[in-house]
């Protein structure tokens, strides 16, 4: 090595030394796996780990807050940042586990728009920033050759008639429940206030009822493709951005049906102790900055928070055939009778309608 | 020498004395090569236990969090109105709370007592600073629900910290303040059931495994080296494998598209669109259990059938048994406590398991282990996992007892 090169990489180290708070801080970041995790090392963890100097260590988890509390309860806390769902991240605040993250220090749009005016309303809480808007809806796989009518509504999802075989769905009331309702024709503005019911609920165990025989129940977020892939099922609920990478890289021929989606967010949140506070406020920051989410949305169709974002989404990373707007949640032509999760209504009888549809799923 | 003196060391203390101190000394050494392992069970094995099992039935979350209220609740009968003096202390509570970010804790404990009361919590924290007296209608005015006896009569019961609540819950029951125990209406009683699923499906697993694993161990026992040793790595080579790898392998052997049922579609036992549903239902959870737990079985049976002597059976031959009547009359019961480590062995690992009936279960293929990490993990309603796993311990020791009542746990031959 020239001792001018020695020179620049000592200088460029320094440099980076000094960017990140003076000493490279170790970063434990922590997400869903799979397909999406690597969209989010793609576009976030790779260019500020360059921009910063600092390392970040992947981890992944299957959701819920009992790792964050356990934690945090027991004082060792080893995770700085985690993706959560929106009810999580509701429910970690409202019991202390996470630091409060300032909005005003979030980054503004391109043009100069505060961040809170650019997020998406409903995006941004004391405690979390959302990054994504994913989607649950269902899905066929259409190399199977079937006589059938092309399946367009929750309806047809629900109409062993038309569409006899085999269904998967998640096994949890929620999501499950409100597919019922929009099936059984509830307008998705009035599926909770139906659901709040006791009417409601037995409504929605009724229609169940009518496939309860054909279902066959997943848990983990890879099942439903394959259980399609596999021919066991003809239709599957499953999360839009799976779905997509399976279409995208696995080259499967599966197919989403857009109507009664139900949409809902994933943010990040720091647990209260983390022992690098400044650095995972500082990746926060920067991944929600708009550029970043833009670019994420180019390695999985999941839509960005920021409405600056979206003039950005560009094709996807490895085929530039496949125009990454058009797959979103929030694509015009997709979101037609869409309906955000209520976070409230299940953090309020998550546990007890859990109880009552593992009583219905054993009778 | 006088016969009555006690025989003296070398150094002339007694002997009995020096063979004390010698022992004493010995025993030392051992309890001290001992020590670490007996700390390392009480402090990760024993203490655990101990410390969930009280939370089961002690949780004083609402009672710590919400300081003011707690003794005037405690005095209230549970039946009348509430005075403005509860409504009181309960907004000073609040607003603490509040300030505390302690609300979520409060809400969800409630929460887990009356089913919609957390977003009453949380949103009336959120608005109680700015509340004015008189507090009774300032609260009701906020959310008609603070009106509501039953919400009051949900506080009374959580601001117990030392309650039957959560047992009372995992046997399907209510308690209540006015009535005492209640059941729950049949269609929402899920954890009697699942507990008698749960024993029912172990006891199928535990008799299929000593069916199958049985023959097997005989032959371990029985055969020339050569061919045992071969079959001792068939035992084995599974039962290092990775549980998830056998789990999914199952899973593609039964499904409706998968091996099994395209050979029965092929020979012409099933028809094309009427395939057999052998996975995702209690079938496949059988199947699949019996599986990954037969080699519990094989191992001890092996270890007993070992030592059983070739000319046992011979002598009973000689004496005039047909090989039938020698083998059940003289080779199994020198086989029950194998029979007995075994079945005992795949019954408790089958009591707690929880990965492959949620893979492969489907929805009667659920067992009470799976109710248990769903309260650990996800409702964080901890008091009501331990309770249940309370229960669950609470049938291991019964059944545990009653195993050495009959057969005598100084039969049983781990290997």
């Amino acid at each position: 090595m020239s001792g001018l090169t020695k020179k620049f990489v000592a200088l460029a180290g320094l440099s980076a030394f000094v960017a990140g708070n003076a000493v490279a801080a170790e970063l434990t970041v922590v997400s869903w796996g799979g397909a999406y995790t690597k969209s989010q090392v793609e576009a976030y963890h790779k260019p500020w780990m360059a921009q910063t100097g600092h390392t970040i260590i992947s981890e992944d988890y299957g959701g819920g807050i009992a790792e964050i509390k356990a934690q945090v309860d027991s004082g060792n806390v080893t995770w700085d940042v985690v993706d959560v769902e929106l009810s999580d991240a509701i429910r970690a605040c409202d019991e202390g586990l996470l630091e409060e993250i300032d909005h005003s220090t979030l980054p503004p749009a391109p043009d100069g728009t505060p961040a809170a005016d650019d997020f998406l309303p409903g995006t941004l809480h004391d405690c979390a920033v959302a990054s994504i808007v994913w989607s649950s809806v269902y899905v066929y796989d259409t190399s199977k050759v079937r006589n059938w009518n092309v399946p367009k509504t929750m309806g047809d999802f629900f109409d062993t008639n038309a569409y006899p075989g085999k269904r998967g769905m998640r096994k949890s009331p929620k999501v499950t429940m409100e597919f019922a309702l929009i099936a059984d024709g509830v307008p998705v503005s009035e599926v909770y206030d139906v659901l709040g019911t006791e009417e409601g609920i037995e409504r929605a165990f009724a229609k169940l009822d009518t496939i309860k025989d054909d279902v066959i129940w997943w848990e983990a977020g890879a099942q439903p493709a394959q259980l399609l892939a596999d021919g066991e099922v003809i239709f599957t609920t499953a999360w839009n951005g799976r779905v997509f990478n399976a279409v995208a890289a696995e080259d499967q021929s599966f197919e989403m049906v857009w109507d009664g989606q139900i949409y809902d967010l994933d943010l990040w949140v720091i647990p209260k102790g983390s022992k690098n506070v400044e650095a995972a406020l500082d990746f926060v920051r920067f991944s929600t900055a708009t550029e970043q989410l833009a670019n994420q949305a180019s390695w999985i169709s999941y839509g960005p928070a920021r409405a600056s974002s979206v003039p950005l989404i560009g094709t996807y990373h490895d085929n530039p055939a496949i125009k990454m707007a058009d797959h979103m949640p929030t694509a015009p032509g997709n979101f037609a009778n869409a309906l955000q999760n209520d976070f409230e209504f299940w953090a309020d009888n998550q546990d007890d309608l859990n109880e009552r549809f593992n009583a219905w799923l054993a009778q | 020498m006088n016969a009555t003196q006690p025989i003296t060391a070398a150094d002339g203390t007694p002997l009995k004395k020096k063979l004390a101190q010698a022992m004493f000394r010995s025993k030392l050494r051992a309890a001290g090569l001992v020590a670490p392992l007996l700390a390392f069970v009480l402090a990760s094995f024993i203490f655990p236990i101990f410390a969930l099992m009280w939370q089961g039935v002690h949780n004083n979350t609402f009672e710590r969090l919400m300081p003011n209220l707690t003794e005037e609740l405690r005095v209230w009968d549970g039946l009348s109105e509430p005075t403005e003096e509860m409504y009181t202390l309960l907004v000073a509570d609040l607003r603490q709370n509040r300030a505390d970010k302690t609300i979520g804790r409060v809400a969800s404990r409630v929460n887990q007592e009356l089913a919609g009361t957390r977003s009453l919590f949380t949103s009336t924290a959120r608005k109680a600073a700015k509340l004015e007296p008189p507090y009774r209608d300032a609260l009701i005015k906020t959310k008609k629900k603070w009106g509501e006896i039953k919400v009051w009569q949900a506080m009374k019961l959580t601001n117990q910290s030392l309650t039957p609540g959560f047992y009372a819950t995992s046997l399907d029951a209510v308690y209540t303040v006015d009535q005492g125990f209640i059941m729950k209406e049949e269609k929402r009683q899920i954890y009697t059931k699942l507990f008698i699923r749960t024993l029912m499906i172990s006891g199928s697993v535990m008799l299929l495994c000593l069916l199958l694993g049985y023959p097997v161990a005989y032959l371990l026992a029985t055969l020339p080296l050569k061919y045992s040793n071969l079959l001792m790595i068939m035992v084995l080579l599974p039962f290092w494998t990775s549980l998830l790898v056998r789990t999914t392998a199952w899973i593609a052997i039964l499904q409706s598209q998968g091996v099994v049922n395209d050979i029965l579609v092929w020979v012409g036992i099933a028809a094309d669109d009427s395939r057999f549903s052998l996975i995702y239902n209690m079938t496949g959870t059988i199947i699949a259990m019996t599986h990954i737990l037969l080699p519990f079985m094989i191992l001890p049976l092996y270890s007993v059938m070992k030592t059983i002597p070739p000319s046992y059976m011979r002598a009973a031959r000689s004496l005039g048994a047909t090989p039938t009547r020698a083998f059940i009359k003289v080779y199994v019961p020198q086989t029950i406590p194998g029979m007995g480590a075994g079945g005992l062995l795949v019954f408790i690992l089958a009591i707690g398991y929880y990965i492959t009936p949620a893979l492969v279960g489907g929805q009667d293929g659920q067992l009470i282990s799976n109710m248990i990490a769903y309260h650990m993990q996800k409702s964080l309603n901890w008091s009501l996992a331990a309770a249940l796993g309370g229960i669950l311990l609470g049938g291991v020791l019964i059944l545990y007892w009653a195993y050495d009542r009959i057969i005598g746990i100084d039969n049983m031959k781990l290997g």
